[in-house]
């Protein structure tokens, strides 16, 4: 899935199968944020095949790993909203509970 | 760029650090993890370097200017370099974004709700939003098998019908079917069958609705056409299902049966015409709404940017009245001020759709009144079909991110 050269591994392309723009653009946004890189951009080449190539040029850190970092901080971005999107939710259920016990009782309904 | 930089300011922390005095530097690349930091560091205490992008800067970095003749500014800076010359570090810092990052909720109800996401990149509020619509699963029906349909509703078309009525039950709870055989864990079947009585002299009507789908616990009753009749006598004759036990003796659904709540009941399927006849079982299976619409968990999402209303000077009598008359949604409001003079004001930028009717007059308006978007400001809406509520499809949407980057991270090691 990775394509690159072998002495050079700070230029890769991967490419993902099954993936599409939702993960792309988000990988993009958080590679484009790392100073390490220095181009990175992405493609799907058909739109009926399911894959996306991801070009990513770094300033010397491999490029595999800059790759793999961005996912980590996407992914800790996301358990962050997720937690974040978790309490302030529970906190407005609390604060209006007769709109929460209306769900609660549709829920039973068969 | 970055490759001009990165040199730049290492070259810049050489010479810079070595003038400063040696305590500070070893404390500060102590601290720092990294030489270079330090020597920025130094760099950004100095008094003349900026610390922060000036103001103009700050406003097209945030807003989008929503101008009479077209929107400017409508990019997000992404790369970290972007204003390295300026000294700003635009680089993802994780606890940057924890504390800059905000959620409010604005409403909420079983099957919608709205909240504001702040602090967050347009490129994770597409990946969700897109993942609410294509990738959360529910169940929807799958195969129809009619034995007999006598009504004016093509076969075809009202195993499509059958198909778009949205399921209430947690697709959690059950497995993609892929290409294993229909059991309890996988499939939920319904049965129908509906009939208008022929009464002489009248004309009968009858309306099918999603209320008459009964769900069938224990599988399928129609039997599987195998030309084996002396296997039936044996064992249990075969159906289009195997279910190796009830549905309703799983804990899951034991006092909570599958079906329709609410107003889900009242879908109308099909009418009937007197003597006419609908008997069919309808197969329920998982899926996402990437392969078909009917799997989509939403009515649908969306986000739109804050808007921002801004006069640019005090509007005042006539023409605050023809602004305010001139505001289709009612942004602003008039309030009285000494002497019988009135001011116009912002109550309901929230309102505000861009219609940019008040900034028409071209030149004049752009002038009087400012319309802009807040860049990291979403207001997400989410509308269920009432599979989840909709809190529930937002947590599974952030999930099914993770789970994308977690493939990728194993993918690569």
């Amino acid at each position: 899935m990775e394509h690159g050269s072998f002495s050079d591994n700070s230029k890769s392309t991967f490419s993902l199968t099954d993936e599409d723009h939702t993960l792309a653009n988000a990988v993009r946004f958080t590679l484009n944020q790392d100073p390490r890189v220095s181009f990175c951009g992405y493609s799907i080449p058909h739109p009926s095949e399911n894959r996306v190539n991801i070009r990513i040029q770094t300033t010397g850190a491999p490029a595999r790993e800059v790759l793999k970092d961005a996912c980590q901080d996407l992914m800790m971005m996301c358990q962050h909203v997720r937690s974040t999107f978790d309490t302030v939710v529970a906190d407005y259920k609390t604060r209006n509970p007769s709109e929460e016990m209306d769900t609660d009782d549709s829920d039973n309904v068969g | 760029m970055a490759k001009k930089d990165e040199p730049m300011s290492e070259g810049e922390e050489e010479t810079e650090a070595e003038s400063i005095s040696e305590s500070e530097s070893e404390s500060q690349s102590l601290s720092g993890g990294g030489e270079s930091k330090g020597g920025l560091e130094y760099i950004m205490s100095l008094p003349d370097v900026p610390t922060k992008l000036p103001p103009h800067m700050e406003l097209q970095r945030t807003r989008v200017f929503c101008n009479a003749d077209a929107p400017i500014h409508t990019d997000t800076v992404q790369y970290s370099g972007a204003f390295a010359a300026l000294g700003e570090d635009n680089s993802f810092r994780l606890d940057h974004f924890r504390k800059n990052f905000r959620i409010e909720v604005m409403r909420y109800s079983e099957d919608d709700m709205e909240f504001d996401m702040i602090g967050i990149d347009p490129a994770l509020a597409n990946a969700f939003r897109r993942i609410l619509i294509a990738e959360v699963p529910t169940m929807a029906i799958e195969k129809v098998l009619i034995a007999n349909n006598t009504s004016v509703v093509q076969d075809e078309v009202l195993a499509h019908r059958l198909g778009l009525i949205p399921i209430s039950v947690d697709p959690r709870l059950f497995e993609y079917a892929d290409n294993n055989a229909p059991n309890e864990r996988n499939t939920i079947v319904f049965k129908l069958h509906a009939h208008c009585e022929r009464v002489k002299g009248e004309r009968r009507r009858h309306t099918v609705k999603a209320n008459d789908l009964k769900w069938l616990p224990n599988g399928s009753e129609f039997l599987l056409e195998s030309g084996d009749s002396n296997s039936n006598s044996t064992s249990k004759p075969k159906t289009h299902t195997s279910f190796s036990c009830s549905q309703d003796s799983l804990p899951e659904f034991s006092n909570n049966p599958i079906g329709f709540k609410g107003k889900l009941n009242d879908i109308i399927i099909a009418k009937l015409g007197s003597g006419q006849e609908i008997e069919l079982e309808a197969h329920a299976v998982k899926g996402i709404g990437k392969t078909h619409a009917k799997w989509s968990p939403v009515a649908t999402t969306w986000y739109r940017m804050l808007p921002e209303v801004v006069l640019l000077e005090e509007i005042e009598d006539e023409m605050a009245e023809k602004l305010k008359s001139k505001c289709p949604v009612g942004v602003f409001d008039i309030e009285d001020i000494a002497n019988g003079k009135k001011k116009l004001t912002v109550a309901r930028p929230r309102a505000c759709t861009l219609c940019r009717e008040c900034i028409r007059e071209g030149e004049e308006g752009e002038k009087r009144v400012s319309l802009r978007r807040v860049k990291d400001h979403f207001i997400f809406t989410i509308e269920s079909t009432g599979a989840l509520p909709p809190d529930v499809l937002f947590t599974e949407a952030v999930k099914i991110l993770e789970s994308k980057c977690e493939r990728v991270i194993s993918d690569l090691s």
